[in-house]
């Protein structure tokens, strides 16, 4: 594929990666618009044979620091409002995907970032490294670190629902 | 560093799939008697597969139409260098965007769309199905009801390739119910071509079609129609090479 339905054919692991990464899907489907807008604007620049994927990933990389940099916070969206989640999860897979999303709105985006890359879009560690701008070290540090803390946070989770079931 | 010193990058490269061949074994030799790290690469495994349980929904999710306008939005030269691509790209677009898709033949669509939902699926490394190879017999059977006839993966072991398993993609809205299901296939060099079946071929004015070959960029298509299915087999593959495999898909399909 070439030009433009190679754009397109990235759109739905944008939409993916953007979604984990934000939270709510309006404004994950934002920031892809951004980093599409951006790509077309900047299309000329792109090498042709190097990777279109991360050329994009990086494009939404810059886009998602620039966001995180304002002070507001990130909002995620409330409890009932997953309604795709639910079209193919059971309730019991509904509440755990629910705990995730919370447990990755509490990751310092770095380490979010690192994650959902390598976790979710399976980029190698140097591809990482090359879409986030940052050494290999740092990857490695990032994604060490990531998920010791997802894991608290999930333990957390269900620890806490454990101890009101008692009360 | 030795077989009795692994590094923690070691251990992630192990989860992640990133760890060299030859590096695999030694590593996972120390975990048998490392418990405590042993654990700590599952909690990590664990840790994926959520996050593709999460959120693989997104990549079978239609398009918005803006961020499909979005890719219009260009300047002049972009619009020259891409006009070949547009030429190709009207079908992908109306399947993308759902309901949108004017009233044209499923022949039309049909090679577009197998291209893309090979461009989309096929690089996947860990995740290229929802239900793995392993699971046939529940593949056959759950696509089969989804797509409302009977439908059975062919094995292409005799050509080379192995099923890896399926999955089911939404099509457009209108006319039938949409679903279109995908079974994918790998040779020993980890080439993977994908099988496209969807089972809504209208009233059929023939009932069934002469192989036909369309490449969409780098991808090649064979599609036919076979009653009310229409498959189209997807490769980056030569075309020598699609047409012996689509071959022997069809004969499978019809002995």
């Amino acid at each position: 594929m070439f030009g433009r339905d190679a754009i397109v054919s990235e759109i739905p692991r944008l939409r993916r990666y953007a979604q984990a990464l934000v939270g709510d899907a309006a404004r994950a489907d934002d920031l892809v618009q951004d980093t599409l807008e951006r790509a077309l604007s900047k299309w000329l620049l792109w090498r042709r044979g190097s990777d279109l994927r991360a050329w994009l990933f990086a494009i939404m990389h810059n886009l998602f620091v620039n966001q995180v940099r304002t002070p507001a916070r990130v909002e995620f969206r409330a409890d009932d409002a997953m309604p795709e989640a639910q079209t193919r999860a059971t309730q019991a897979d509904g509440l755990a995907l629910r705990d995730l999303e919370r447990a990755l709105a509490e990751l310092s985006a770095e380490q979010r970032e690192v994650l959902l890359l390598i976790g979710l879009e399976e980029f190698s560690y140097a591809e990482a490294s090359r879409a986030l701008g940052v050494p290999l070290g740092t990857v490695m540090s990032r994604l060490s670190r990531a998920r010791v803390r997802l894991k608290t946070l999930l333990d957390g989770q269900a620890g806490g629902a454990s101890v009101k079931l008692v009360k | 560093m030795t077989a009795n010193s692994v590094r923690d990058d070691e251990l992630h490269g192990l989860c992640d799939g990133r760890l060299a061949a030859t590096r695999r074994p030694e590593v996972e030799a120390w975990l048998t008697s490392h418990p405590h790290e042993a654990a700590q690469v599952e909690v990590w495994r664990a840790q994926n597969a959520l996050l593709h349980r999460a959120y693989d929904r997104v990549l079978i999710a239609p398009l918005p139409a803006r961020l499909l306008d979005a890719t219009k939005h260009s300047d002049r030269l972009l619009r020259m260098a891409a006009a070949l691509a547009w030429l190709a790209l009207g079908g992908i677009v109306g399947f993308l965007v759902r309901g949108e898709l004017p009233a044209a033949a499923l022949q039309a669509t049909l090679p577009r769309q197998a291209a893309l939902a090979h461009a989309v699926f096929s690089p996947e490394v860990r995740h290229p199905v929802e239900v793995d190879a392993t699971q046939e017999g529940h593949l056959a059977a759950w696509l089969s009801k989804r797509l409302g006839g009977k439908l059975k993966p062919p094995h292409l072991e005799a050509a080379g390739y192995t099923l890896l398993g399926g999955r089911l993609l939404t099509g457009e809205g209108g006319g039938g119910n949409g679903a279109v299901a995908q079974f994918m296939y790998q040779d020993a060099q980890g080439a993977r071509l994908t099988l496209y079946v969807r089972n809504d071929a209208s009233g059929s004015e023939a009932g069934a079609t002469a192989f036909r070959f369309s490449r969409e960029g780098n991808i090649g298509v064979f599609y036919w129609i076979d009653g009310p299915f229409g498959y189209a087999l997807a490769g980056n593959s030569e075309k020598a090479e699609l047409l012996r495999v689509a071959t022997i898909v069809y004969r499978q399909l019809n002995p």
